[in-house]
């Protein structure tokens, strides 16, 4: 199974190669190491450089975030903290290049620096050293300074490993910086939360008390749109970052459900408005519906291909069980991608290449019937399971450097949001209170 | 060399044999007296109707449980799964009585359902009752097969039995809530309570009603009935639920 497994990813690998830029494809090198040695990488913890007494847990945090960081990045091969030589570095003069760059450690990269707060300020001091060439080591040198709280201690970690995962994982920018949205019913009503994307800092951002679902964020983040029970009626509903309220969106009459963003603002969702319920598209303010399905089955759950903004994923039961379909986004071209069992929540890949999505692929009595996280490449129609024998998995959803995919899983015993590497390796749970489902990872 | 190992394992077989063919024999003679079966568990069983008084025309919930039974039955009801919950509508009052049958006896259970009279039909008291009221006593949910939103024929007598409701009572503006059981996805589930509604309504627009007195609407697996998970309770959660007003 396993080596099924990893030919088939070699397969879009030599395919990805031979039909596109690598830089696009670098997930399949940095998710699974394949053909491509990962970057052997050290991260020393930082050290003090003043004699603050805030200074100890400021460098916890700093510390444990950036290693949390790198670890979950998915392209490099962090060495061990237990291989470090004795003398941490906290500047460049400090840097002993044979202690770094031979065996225990045995690093390419080591990551360095010195955290300071004074004044109610913290400065922190970071480079990036190529250990093995001691003639031009420095990649990276980085110097921030923000107030001296731990909130904003872990955001200088953040931009600091994103700066690095940049540079060394082929010039895909970092999602360390990256939100996830999603519905939780700690309130005591189904609201919408969001939170970083490790987990930290989860806040309630809706008090509609009412059923609120399928959070969608939009592709520069400042709007949110989803659907709730609003005077009767289950409607398109928009949150705005900018205000930092709920803005006026137009309804549109019957059950509106699923938005899904297109790279350029526009929304499709399920309506039934006409009837049955069908795909429609309107621009971003709401205007000009559009209907692009018109079968009487149910229609449901688009997903816009990220790349192109041309075609369009969703699920529909015209056939029975629901199915996966795609269609260009003016509705022409419908290809049925899914040919057996219970398949639903499909999400469009940032390269456009792969659909996530949840499937229960042997529905019917008698069969071991799970839903787990599929991955499937449109063009071969390919798939590979990515979670396995772990409770009910849904809500797919990449994460904007292709190399992550949220999910939702009842493995723990309850619905809580996990993320993985999009190989389904590194499954890291990152709620633990009430139920949360329904992530939505922002695009940058 | 060959030959006298092979006779050499022969005469062991045989011996081993006669051991164990004399060893047979003798227990044959004097064989131990037979274990005692293990007592086999008393069956034990609840019956319960909730609510257990009700107006004639509306139903009630039997709930039973039952443990160590093989053969359980209800009278008036038949043979029933060990555990279990069922709608009835008595039109008198009535005594449920559940027989529990298995290895280790039998256990009975009882419950007492009380129906009032329907108020007797001088045209005083009929003007009393809202139209609300009598949309409570006389119009019936439609309940659906697992992921399906067609109408099962076993469900025809209810939808025209609400079809004739409405056309008596042309003023009663009503909504009809599409409801899934709790497996499948989430928006999926609200698009499938959505397809139930409209199905439902449309067969009531077939039957004569007027559209524009119907509005739909979907809880998917939002606002369950029941909370179990089982085919009885799913079976409860997949339905077209009549709600007075809009």
């Amino acid at each position: 199974m396993k080596r099924f497994f990893y030919c088939f990813l070699r397969l879009i690998l030599s395919a990805s190669i031979l039909s596109a830029s690598l830089a696009a494809q670098d997930w399949v090198r940095g998710g699974t190491g394949l053909g491509v040695e990962r970057v052997r990488l050290a991260a020393s913890d930082f050290k003090s450089s003043t004699g603050d007494p805030q200074n100890t847990a400021l460098l916890k945090t700093f510390n444990d975030v950036l290693w949390n960081d790198l670890d979950n990045a998915g392209i490099f091969d962090l060495v061990s903290k237990s291989f470090y030589p004795l003398q941490e570095p906290g500047q460049p003069s400090e840097v002993n290049f044979t202690a770094w760059n031979t065996a225990p450690p045995n690093a390419s990269m080591l990551a360095f620096g010195n955290l300071g707060a004074a004044g109610g300020k913290v400065t922190v001091q970071g480079w990036l050293y190529d250990v093995k060439n001691q003639a031009s080591p420095q990649v990276l040198g980085k110097q921030y300074t923000d107030n001296a709280t731990n909130d904003a201690v872990r955001v200088i970690a953040h931009r600091f490993a994103d700066e690095i995962i940049f540079r060394l994982g082929g010039g895909v920018p970092g999602i360390a910086e990256t939100k996830i949205y999603f519905i939780s019913e700690r309130s005591g009503h189904k609201e919408v939360w969001m939170m970083d994307y490790d987990g930290a800092n989860q806040q309630q951002l809706t008090h509609l008390g009412s059923i609120s679902l399928s959070p969608r964020i939009s592709p520069d983040s400042s709007r949110l749109a989803f659907s709730s029970i609003n005077k009767g009626g289950w409607e398109i509903m928009m949150y705005s970052f900018d205000l930092n309220r709920m803005v006026a969106f137009p309804r549109f009459g019957g059950v509106n459900l699923s938005p899904s963003w297109s790279p350029d603002g526009k929304l499709a969702f399920s309506s039934s408005r006409n009837g049955y319920p069908n795909i429609f598209v309107v621009d971003a303010s709401g205007g000009n519906p559009q209907r692009l399905t018109s079968d009487k089955g149910p229609d449901v759950s688009p997903s816009w291909n990220r790349k192109t903004g041309s075609q369009i994923a969703f699920v529909s039961g015209r056939t029975g069980l629901p199915q996966i379909y795609t269609m260009e986004a003016d509705g022409t071209n419908l290809q049925r991608v899914t040919d057996q069992g219970y398949a639903v929540s499909p999400n469009w890949s940032p390269n456009g290449q792969f659909l996530t999505f949840s499937w229960m692929r042997k529905y019917g009595p008698g069969e071991p019937g799970s839903n787990d996280i599929y991955l499937m490449d449109i063009a071969s129609k390919q798939w590979v399971q990515l979670t396995h024998d772990a409770g009910r998995n849904d809500f797919p959803c990449w994460s904007a450097d292709g190399r992550h995919i949220v999910f939702q899983s009842h493995r723990s015993g309850s619905d809580q949001i996990w993320t993985m590497l999009a190989d389904g390796t590194n499954v890291t749970q990152l709620t633990f209170s009430g139920s949360n489902t329904q992530p939505s990872w922002s695009w940058k | 060399m060959k030959h006298a190992t092979m006779s050499r394992w022969l005469t062991l077989t045989f011996a081993l044999a006669t051991i164990m063919f004399l060893g047979a024999c003798k227990k044959k003679v004097a064989p131990p007296p037979p274990p005692p079966p293990p007592p086999a568990a008393q069956p034990t069983a609840s019956l319960s109707a909730n609510p257990n008084t009700i107006n004639q025309g509306q139903s009630t919930t039997l709930t039973w449980q039952t443990t160590n039974a093989t053969d359980i039955s209800i009278d008036g009801i038949g043979p029933v799964d060990p555990s279990g919950s069922r709608q009835v509508t008595p039109t008198d009052s009535t005594t449920y009585h559940l027989v529990a049958k298995g290895a280790g006896g039998t256990q009975e259970a009882t419950a007492r359902v009380t129906v009032n009279p329907a108020p007797a039909p001088p045209p005083a008291t009929v003007q009393n009752v809202t139209e609300e009221e009598l949309f409570a006593q006389n119009v019936k949910d439609i309940f659906f097969d697992y992921d399906k939103y067609d109408i099962r024929a076993d469900q025809q007598a209810a939808l025209q039995a609400d079809a004739q409701f409405f056309q008596q009572h042309p003023n009663i503006r009503f909504t009809i809530e599409g409801h899934c059981d709790e497996r499948g996805s989430t928006e999926y589930n609200l698009a499938l309570g959505t397809n139930r509604a409209d199905t439902v309504k449309n067969a009531l627009i077939q039957a004569g009603v007027s559209g524009d007195r119907i509005k739909t609407f979907s809880y998917g697996k939002e606002k369950p009935f029941c909370t179990e998970s089982n085919e009885s309770c799913w079976q409860q959660n997949r339905r077209g639920h009549f709600v007075y007003g809009q």
